[in-house]
């Protein structure tokens, strides 16, 4: 697969490693009185759609930035590619 | 159902092999049945057949998309063992290995349970005291391990690149009674036994939503039309998370691609099943001579039943290291199967909270092992409605509480289990 | 001259002889031969042995197809089995065997199996072979195994050189044929950057084995010239013998370039190139197909396309009277062809007007045929032609749907294809030379305008047409035995009892008749397979299905795709920056994860590695020991919000920490078990300098960032990992001080008052080396860490050892490092797996409860299956001369060895130099509140039952006295 990078242009993907769906930038508060539970939801839940997926990957052989790759999981097709942190900044992680 | 034997073949191949009839019953399905299992994999087939013969249900179907066996126990690397780590594994697993023991026998289907061994090599002295720690465990359940040091592989592996290797080889792990399944004759093998016990086999049926009233499952709506059911057992290895979906379910599984391969044919020479211990490679050869091997997940969600270069040659490294002499046998076949790759690597057999709506699914990369006693286990749960002993800690709400049964310690990322 | 038949033409270089061998007898060919052609020309007919019935086989294909001429190259540890001699190209000295014979060729004892065939139809071993239970692993398989299996691996390392590369171009064309030519001509002619890689030695394609012209000139003569032309241009790469067999994600493809066949040792035999294209021209051409009909698998029958090959592009006449059947009009032209090469035509048999082959004879080779009407014909050749099937399955690798085309009664390329890629010539389904010419023209100038280079591109002038196969599969009566799979040995009548038991779905007749699983990967025998299916259920052929594509296209060695990742060169070796201080000084290394370490350093007369350990604890505990622990992670960490960063991923807290001091940390993961342990020193007050577990310096690092990019975007931080850029130096021991008080640079104050336990500093050494010093101990001595820039790793170590001479400085491995944490009690990688939380580890006071910190919310909920309520403690032997072994499991005493008993396991065991006896930690169930209990650490894998008792972890100085000293 090829990534392309916000900054860096195309890159094959062995350059990165992947985490998994970007909804684990949207961490619930550990100091809420349901954390558990927000946290049992946040950590082991998953959409898992066949279709479009939003999701981490870090480029660890690179600028060891994190992106938000919008990908295709039935075509691996990809869509996007954003910095996370822009996104996360930006507060539209959770689209 | 006519018994297959030595004899059978003499009788037809005399005859002019006129007499052999299908192995199973490609069913019409019915408006109703007390049990529909969803999936004709191994583990659907198994579990109907278990309902059928175990535990005495009457009326079952086994509804299925595409033709039966066409999921992963068409598709993976054929090994059977029972090494694991983990108590609620370990329990299960040994099961499952006691249960192939003697599939041929009481299925009368000739799977080619072939019990030459596995064997798990270390390579490091933080390994071999993980694997001295597993072996104890695996003796424990009863089940068997044997520590193999150096001079015993050389003995049994002498092809293995001792003394040029990155990572010398310490020692391993031995299961003799792990081996190898012919895996499609699993699928075959049930459903030919589940047919015969009055199940109905119902091919190129797709599951297309749930009929739930009141918090009760009460059918299914398909591609050929509405059934009925009582109870709905979903086995359905690769889409579990789109067919709970359908029941309002959000799983704690991804799905990932898992590629594995085959050779050519090539005269025996390897023997047992053999896992690398210093990367991703394992391997055995079948009865036909193909070798077949794997190595770890491609690490990016996907249904796409294929995956990409960089990971075949990682897996085709791991076996250069480890042994040398397959470097000029030819890569014939690869594909990629879909894992439901769980949060803490290991399955699910439970409830569900729809009432008469049971799951089993997760079974990241070992569901193929899994199948008799998975078969057993799920049967138990649909017809007692109480999960089987063996299965007591797959549990869907083990997440929430915690309750992890995480063989690699690598926590709540699939792809690393 | 042995090649009696060779005849006049062809593309060989009859100049010159080359000399080869098969099974043992020595042969000519020339340059341009294949082992197939050679072989022919020297009259050898019967080459192999089919895999099920042992019968005998020859040559069917010219190509890649091939699925009977399979033979074993080389010899001892080069011996490559399975190799198609069609693919083969012939050097001088080439040595071949066939394979899969028990007794000569000629006469294979095996081949009693034919006899019984009746018995051995499709699946019969799913229905036999299962009493008694225990003859399976002991009688059954060992024979099946035997039986089975085409060639032999040598069972020697394979000696041969295997290379790697990667290539970027705009224009990737596969195929050198006629439409490949003119693609990559367009393309190149247009200013694009082509790869043109054919996986022949000779680039043409059919235009070498047909009569064709174009521009003029012979086709043969016009592939030369473009081929000359392209290699012309600077910005055009050619790549023959090079095999594209895979498509991947977004336009990636995989190639396996075999290099000349006497290319010398010292260089690779083959290349594995990864190729990205931004658009691909697939000219993959087709393959023919045979028909099916009783006897069809003698050597002789040969499909048509191949037997015109052999007579037009090497000169070999494939029988002296040769028989042609054909299910279209060209089998009539390619008996023309024939005769004007001067060979002898029997008949030609039209199976599309009724015309059929009822039967053959000839037991090691084809004598005559028997027609349908009858008649009984002599021969020693039958050219059968099918018609053709493009190569689409480079089409299909990415999901890709073939569509069904009944003009020529085959599938072509759907309608959507991988991003970037044209199907252009015979692979797209245009069979006659102006089509493969135009279409290949315009696919290539249209793929060079995509990547950014429009140009009008020439038009070829050639005439030829396509034939029009006749939807006739199968000729012949249904009688007798007719091959569907040559190699599997699958016939027309398993297809029928496959769909008899019930097995009529395409993938379950595959799977149960092994159809099409041969090393042709179906090429010859998929869609006649199918064909038989459907024409047996009514279906039309698409209704009835098609297998799926997957790479590779041919099957392609596992030497090439490891490359040179192997022996030694498997994973890359990290040394520290005090490498060679410690291979001056005699250590043995071991390998910890990429990183060698030193793991002791014997000395003369010490006779193990306990002597040299052993010593190293014990003077490291009387006076001073140094140990490089360069590998451990060090992560910089600055900016306004350095400290909230801290805060939030350790569960324990920072906030209080001073300028100038260090801290243990233990990091958690979400789900609240441990993730990994360290120091973390504040230099400043925005500054800290983290230190990770060399194992985990990594996932730290990325755990970090994405705490930093993706949870806590807003923080003013900033992370720099520096682990390679730092040689560090534990240096512990009662004398530790004394020693680098000789190589601090004043005015720094060392003393006890100036810089006690858990200090630490940035500060000059040996006369203005930049310098961190912490005084933190892993060993419970008076210890500290020294860490300079990497580049005087081995200096500084040097450094120590000199100035600490009178002290009794000496160098400690890993070893010795984990002796004394062990006496110590800290956990390690044994005990931090992943596995643990803080509360297994006697840890959970630590945690903060007053601030949000990673792992937080799931603290104390979490745990391991089996390891629910276990806590880290110490265990010793009753004993004391008792070993204790790693991995055992805890018993009470008189209990029976059961998951159900079990009461934890041992995670570390060291025979401790300073207590005179053996130590471990362990996890035992409700450990801490069992303190001076006895149970049996019980190892079943290694026969060990020893009786201990539970003690603290802590087995030295629990009260920390020598750490302050």
């Amino acid at each position: 697969m090829m990534i392309d990078h916000p900054i860096l242009g195309p890159r094959d993907a062995e350059e990165f490693v992947y985490l998994g769906d970007a909804c684990l930038m949207v961490r619930p508060d550990g100091m809420a009185a349901d954390a558990a539970e927000a946290f049992a939801t946040y950590l082991y839940a998953r959409e898992n759609p066949a279709g479009r997926h939003r999701e981490l990957w870090f480029h660890e052989q690179g600028d060891q930035s994190w992106l938000i790759v919008t990908r295709c999981t039935r075509t691996h097709a990809i869509e996007k590619v954003e910095l996370a942190q822009d996104a996360a900044r930006a507060g539209v992680v959770g689209q | 159902m006519k018994r297959f034997s030595g004899l059978r073949i003499l009788a037809e191949g005399l005859t002019g092999n006129a007499g052999w009839r299908p192995h199973w019953r490609d069913a019409a399905p019915a408006e109703a049945y007390d049990i529909v299992i969803v999936g004709g994999g191994g583990h659907g087939l198994a579990t109907a057949y278990h309902l059928a013969e175990t535990y005495g249900e009457a009326r079952i179907a086994v509804v299925e998309k595409g033709w039966i066996g066409g999921g992963n126990v068409g598709r993976n690397t054929t090994v059977v063992r029972a090494n694991y780590l983990l108590p609620a594994n370990q329990r299960f697993y040994a099961l499952s290995l006691r249960m192939w023991e003697r599939f041929e026998q009481e299925l009368n289907y000739n799977a080619m349970v072939s019990q030459r061994g596995i064997l798990n090599l270390y390579h490091s002295d933080g390994q071999r005291d993980a694997y001295i720690r597993r072996g104890n465990a695996i003796r424990f359940s009863g089940a068997d391990a044997e520590h193999l040091d150096r001079a015993a592989l050389e003995r049994m592996w002498p092809f293995f690149d001792y003394d040029n290797a990155r990572f010398p080889i310490r020692g391993g792990l031995w299961q003799p009674r792990g081996g190898t399944v012919r895996h499609d004759a699993v699928a075959w093998g049930y459903a030919r036994a589940a047919s015969a016990r009055g199940v109905d086999i119902v091919q190129n049926c797709e599951v297309t939503g749930f009929d739930i009233q009141g918090g009760r499952i009460a059918g299914l709506r398909t591609s050929r039309g509405a059934i009925g059911a009582g109870r709905v057992g979903i086995c359905v290895a690769g889409h579990s998370s789109r067919v709970m979906e359908m029941a309002g379910m959000n799983l704690p599984v991804e799905s990932h691609v898992l590629q594995a391969f085959v050779s050519e044919g090539l005269k025996p020479c390897i023997p047992g099943v053999i896992g690398f211990g210093a990367g991703h490679f394992y391997i055995s050869q079948s009865d036909k001579g193909g070798l077949v091997f794997g190595g770890d997940l491609d690490g990016y969600n996907s249904y796409a039943q294929r995956g990409n270069l960089p990971m075949v040659e990682h897996v085709c490294a791991g076996g250069m290291a480890l042994m040398p002499m397959i470097g000029r046998a030819r890569l014939l076949r690869m594909w990629g199967g879909v894992m439901d790759m769980t949060m803490d690597g290991s399955p699910i057999i439970d409830r569900t909270p729809v009432e008469g709506l049971f799951f089993n699914g997760g079974w990241c990369y070992g569901g193929f092992k899994a199948t008799p006693a998975s078969g057993l286990v799920f049967a138990h749960l649909i017809a007692t409605g109480t999960p089987h002993e063996a299965a007591a800690d797959f549990r869907l709400d083990r997440f929430a509480r915690g309750h992890l049964i995480d063989e690699a310690g690598s926590g709540p990322q699939p792809n690393l289990h | 001259m042995t090649q009696h038949h060779r005849i006049g033409g062809g593309l060989v270089d009859r100049s010159q002889s080359l000399s080869f061998t098969f099974n043992g007898r020595t042969m000519q060919g020339h340059p341009g031969d294949t082992l197939a052609s050679a072989l022919l020309a020297n009259g050898v007919r019967l080459v192999g042995r089919s895999f099920k019935y042992h019968r005998p086989r020859g040559m069917f294909s010219a190509g890649p197809e091939e699925p009977n001429a399979l033979v074993t190259l080389g010899e001892g540890a080069r011996t490559e089995p399975n190799t198609r001699a069609t693919m083969a190209e012939l050097f001088n000295g080439l040595q071949a065997a066939s394979q899969n014979h028990r007794g000569p060729l000629g006469f294979d004892l095996m081949a009693a199996t034919d006899l019984l065939a009746p018995f051995l139809g499709a699946g019969f071993y799913y229905k036999t072979f299962m009493w008694p239970r225990a003859f399976w692993e002991r009688v059954y398989e060992p024979l099946i195994r035997r039986a089975a299996g085409l060639g032999a691996l040598s069972g020697q390392d394979d000696p041969g050189l295997y290379d790697k590369g990667y290539r970027h171009c705009d224009v990737l064309v596969i195929g050198a044929g006629p439409a490949g030519m003119a693609a990559a001509l367009a393309a190149g002619r247009a200013g694009a950057r082509v790869i043109l890689a054919d996986e022949d030695f000779r680039p043409g394609g059919r235009l070498l084995a047909e009569w064709h012209e174009i521009d003029g000139q012979p086709g043969a003569d016009w592939a030369a010239a473009a081929w000359a032309e392209l290699d012309g241009m600077e910005h055009v790469r050619l790549m023959p013998r090079c095999t594209v067999f895979g498509v991947y994600d977004h336009g990636i493809c995989g190639a396996v370039e075999l290099t000349a066949p006497d290319t010398p040792e010292d260089r690779p035999r083959q290349v594995m190139w990864r190729i990205y294209a931004r658009r691909t021209v697939l000219c993959a051409g087709a393959t023919e197909r045979s028909l099916v009909f009783p006897g069809n698998d003698r050597p002789g029958v040969m499909l048509a396309g191949a037997v015109q090959a052999y007579a037009n592009r090497w000169a070999v006449a494939a029988g002296r009277n040769i028989a042609v059947l054909a299910n279209h009009d060209g089998g009539a032209d390619l008996a023309e062809e024939l005769r004007a090469a001067g060979l002898s035509v029997a008949a030609v048999v039209e199976a599309h007007n009724g015309q059929g082959v009822a039967a053959t004879r000839g037991r090691l080779g084809l004598r005559g045929v028997t027609l349908g009407d009858g008649r009984r014909l002599d021969c020693d050749c039958l050219a059968v032609s099918g018609g053709w099937s493009p190569n689409i399955h480079l089409t299909c690798h990415l999901d890709s749907r073939p569509v069904w085309c009944d003009d020529i009664q085959a599938f072509v390329p759907g309608s959507v294809l991988p991003e970037g890629m044209r199907v252009a010539g015979a692979a797209n389904g245009a069979f006659s030379l102006p089509d493969c010419l135009a279409e290949g023209q315009a696919a290539g100038r249209a793929a060079a305008e995509a990547a950014g280079h429009p140009a009008a591109a020439p038009v070829h002038r050639a005439s030829g047409i396509a034939h029009a196969p006749a939807p006739v599969w199968r000729t012949g009566p249904e009688k007798g035995r007719a091959w569907v799979d040559l190699q599997n040995d699958v016939t027309a009548k398993d297809i029928a009892l496959a769909r008899r038991e019930g097995f009529g779905a395409v993938e379950h007749l595959k799977r149960y008749t092994t159809l099409g699983m041969a090393t042709d990967q179906g090429k010859t025998s998929n869609l006649p397979g199918l064909a038989l299916l459907a024409g047996a259920t009514g279906r039309s052929i698409p209704e009835t299905g098609t297998t799926r594509y997957r790479p590779p296209y041919t099957p392609v060695s596992i030497g090439a795709f490891a490359g040179r990742e192997r022996g030694r060169h498997f994973r890359p070796v990290r040394h520290t920056p005090a490498h060679d201080w410690a291979a001056r000084l005699g250590a043995s290394f071991t390998e910890s994860g990429l990183w060698l370490r030193a793991e002791w350093f014997a000395r003369p007369g010490e006779t193990g590695w306990r002597d040299s350990v052993d010593r190293e604890a014990r003077q490291t505990r009387a006076a001073v020991g140094i140990c490089d622990v360069s590998t451990l992670g060090k992560i910089d960490i600055r900016g306004r919000d350095a400290l909230s960063f801290v805060d939030f991923v350790f569960c324990n807290g920072f906030a209080s920490l001073p300028v100038g001091k260090v801290r243990y940390g233990l990091m958690l993961r979400e789900d609240g078990l441990v993730m990994d342990d360290g120091t973390t020193a504040r230099l400043g007050e925005h500054h800290f300098l983290m230190t990770t577990t060399t194992a985990n310096a990594g996932p730290v690092y990325r755990h970090l960032e994405f705490v930093r990019q993706c949870l806590q975007p807003h923080w003013d931080v900033h992370l720099v990992p520096e682990t390679d850029g730092w040689a560090q130096f534990s240096v512990a021991g009662p004398k530790s001080r004394a020693l680098l008080s000789r190589l601090v640079d004043a005015p720094f104050d060392i003393s006890n008052a100036g810089f006690p336990f858990m200090a630490c500093a940035e500060l000059t050494v040996c006369g203005g080396t930049r310098a961190r010093l912490f005084r933190i101990s892993f060993s419970g001595e008076l210890a500290y860490e020294i860490a300079v820039p990497a580049r005087y790793g081995n200096a500084l170590g040097a450094a120590l050892m000199e100035a600490g001479a009178d002290l009794g400085v000496l160098a400690y491995g890993v070893e010795a490092l984990d002796v004394m944490r062990v006496e110590k009690g800290h956990p390690s990688g044994n005990e931090l797996n992943g596995q643990t939380g803080p509360v297994h580890l006697g840890m959970d006071r630590m945690a903060s409860r007053r601030k949000d910190y990673v792992g937080r919310a799931r603290l104390g909920i979490s745990h391991v299956d089996g390891a629910e309520d276990v806590q880290l403690v110490g265990v010793r032997p009753v004993r004391e001369g008792d070993t204790l072994w790693n991995g055992a499991h805890f018993l009470e005493p008189g209990a029976a060895a059961t998951l159900e008993a079990d009461q934890g396991w041992m995670s570390s065991v060291t025979h401790s130099p300073a207590l005179g006896h053996a130590v471990g930690l362990a996890f035992i169930r409700n450990g801490a509140a069992r303190i001076g209990e006895r149970l049996r650490a019980v190892d079943l894998v290694r026969g060990s039952d020893v009786e201990v008792e539970i003690v603290p972890p802590h087995f030295l100085d629990p009260e920390g006295e020598r750490l302050h000293a």
